[in-house]
């Protein structure tokens, strides 16, 4: 990756402002590379030399760091480390599945409503802020409550679903400030048609905007996950999840610390890495005027 | 200003309408058959009349709803068939609890942020000012189970402090140090949260506030910087902080689901998280109904008292 990743199309944003943007820093690197190494931890949990995370050794249990259990065990004798990476799976597709879904609705709709104006974009911000009144965390557990029993797919719609109004908040502000510059008017006049308006002028405007906002979204989704699984509504066990490690130390906390430790830090530092890339790219961009 | 409260209350009346509907229509998102799934296979024929009757759920489903939002108005959500006990009057004895909860966690949050943000802003990028930003912005990362389970740790386990763990909770009535004992923990919880989001807003609103010419003015009548702080910079950045805390207030009642399950104190979330343990589906959807129109009517309240705060709001 070069130092300034996809730069807009269009000269009168990319010009002269790229002399004034701030330098990214080398924590915005470090959170780059351990997010990194989380989605590959992820994808070849099964190939690295891990203990089964669901195999139970008898002869530790309840037992801290060792050498036999880098990060020690938990009531049943599972291997934490292992556990952990395992773990990160369920938080890695709740928060790129449910993305897709809210920005795969919200996207278009924002970009569409910004652009069009009129009636349809009306009627359809009403409607997203009406679903945008209330916390998302309680209509989720309503939803995820009754419409049992639980899976990881019923969990990313749900999830997924509550955030449509948030990305279409932001997407059609950020779409906004952007269709009312000269740079559009001219393609209109020039009689470009809307589809080709929206692809070639809006989005490559629109999107780093977008970029830093997924990161910021990943990391909310993310947290409601673990809210839910903390709360024993997402993923049932055995299947371990940052969130239910931690759920599952809730009654053991005295006699082992560490099952609650080790997930707890293991999801900190994946939010806290995701937040500081995003608010980085934000000030990169420079999209303070963009209410996130 | 009429006209604006009109309008927003025409909305408020929009969304908790929609609210209705959603809770209502939860129970059909139970698989199969709700009567059986509320009761259990086992139940008498009886029983599964008596809750037909009660939910009508045998004419369609614009009349139930019509049936169900009948009971609602009139303070019927129904009797729990898991504790035969109705559900508004579980839900009045949990309320109280949160209701303390939140108020001691935002005095605790505006004690804070509000003398912290002030000395931030007056010098912004100074050494105070960088370590709150930092520390602040990290805090924001840490969901609030992970601070509540490591307080836990420290606080009533490793330092052994009385009646502040799992399980302490005892109600205001019957001893009022042992209760708020108990609620230290979640309380120092819920309002880092809030303090973390107050400090960011009330310094950024403050740093653009000291800009203006009215404060140039201030400081060179030579008033005190005091004075010049609260009288002068607080009082236009107090609206950013108070449309803030409506949302983040609101936000809290679902919030506090957390810290109450970890440490079994009976508020709405515990009782809502026992519920669907139970399969209580009528409890679950009273909880539901209730925290959601009480999340919308903070937020509605809030947006009043910022349009007195500052009128310009209502005449946009």
């Amino acid at each position: 990756m070069s130092d300034r990743p996809t730069t807009p199309d269009a000269p009168e944003i990319g010009g002269d402002l790229a002399a004034a943007r701030p330098p990214l820093g080398p924590l915005f690197w470090i959170s780059v590379g351990w997010l990194g190494l989380n989605v590959l931890g992820a994808v070849l949990a099964n190939v690295l030399p891990l203990v089964n995370p669901l195999a139970q050794d008898y002869n530790f249990i309840n037992a801290g760091p060792s050498l036999h259990h880098w990060l020690g065990t938990d009531d049943l004798g599972r291997d934490i480390l292992s556990r952990i990476v395992f773990g990160s799976r369920v938080s890695l597709l709740v928060g790129s599945g449910s993305m897709v879904i809210g920005f795969g609705v919200g996207m278009p709709l924002g970009m569409l409503a910004a652009y069009r104006r009129g009636r349809f974009d009306a009627v359809v911000t009403a409607v997203m802020y009406v679903l945008l009144a209330f916390p998302a965390i309680i209509a989720v557990i309503a939803v995820l409550s009754f419409w049992t029993p639980r899976t990881l797919l019923k969990i990313i719609i749900v999830i997924g679903a509550a955030s449509i109004p948030l990305v279409y908040r932001v997407i059609r502000s950020a779409t906004l400030s952007i269709a009312t510059r000269e740079f559009v008017t001219v393609a209109q006049v020039q009689g470009a048609r809307d589809g080709r308006i929206i692809w070639r002028e809006l989005l490559p405007n629109v999107a780093p905007i977008a970029v830093s906002f997924l990161l910021v979204g990943v990391a909310t989704v993310v947290t409601l996950e673990g809210a839910l699984a903390f709360l024993g509504l997402s993923v049932n066990p055995p299947t371990p999840s940052w969130g239910n490690m931690i759920n599952e130390s809730r009654t053991i906390l005295s006699q082992n610390p560490w099952l609650a430790i080790f997930p707890s830090i293991a999801l900190g530092l994946f939010l806290l890495s995701l937040n500081y890339i995003g608010d980085r790219l934000r000030a990169h961009f420079d999209v303070t005027e963009v209410k996130l | 200003m009429a006209r604006y409260v009109a309008r927003r209350l025409a909305t408020l009346v929009g969304i908790v309408f929609v609210i209705s509907v959603g809770s209502f229509y939860l129970i059909h998102l139970l698989p199969g058959d709700p009567a059986t799934v509320i009761l259990g296979t086992g139940a008498s024929p009886a029983a599964r009349a008596a809750l037909y009757r009660q939910l009508g759920l045998n004419r369609p489903l614009v009349a139930q709803y019509l049936v169900w939002i009948g009971h609602v108005l009139h303070g019927n959500l129904g009797v729990s068939f898991i504790s035969q006990t109705p559900v508004l009057t579980t839900i009045r004895a949990a309320i109280p609890i949160d209701f303390e909860l939140i108020l001691i966690s935002q005095v605790i949050a505006f004690a804070g942020a509000v003398p912290l943000a002030m000395r931030a802003a007056r010098r912004p990028n100074g050494i105070l000012d960088r370590i709150l930003s930092a520390g602040s912005f990290t805090l924001l990362s840490i969901p609030p189970f992970i601070i509540i389970v490591l307080l836990v740790l420290l606080v009533s386990i490793k330092w052994g402090l009385a009646n502040t763990g799992p399980s302490s909770y005892v109600s205001l009535g019957s001893d009022w140090i042992v209760n708020l004992e108990s609620l230290a923990l979640p309380s120092i919880t819920l309002a880092v949260g809030s303090f973390v989001l107050y400090f960011r807003v009330l310094r950024a609103d403050l740093i653009t506030t000291l800009q203006e010419e009215f404060i140039t003015m201030a400081r060179s009548k030579g008033l005190r910087q005091r004075r010049i702080m609260w009288r002068h910079a607080f009082r236009p950045s107090s609206v950013a902080l108070l449309g803030t805390a409506g949302v983040n207030i609101g936000g809290l009642l679902a919030g506090g689901f957390v810290v109450e399950y970890l440490l079994s104190i009976p508020g709405l979330g515990y009782t809502l998280i026992a519920a669907i343990n139970s399969s209580d589906y009528l409890l679950v959807q009273g909880i539901v109904l209730v925290v959601s129109v009480g999340v919308v009517l903070i937020n509605f309240l809030f947006d009043f008292l910022t349009s007195i705060v500052d009128p310009r709001i209502s005449r946009e």
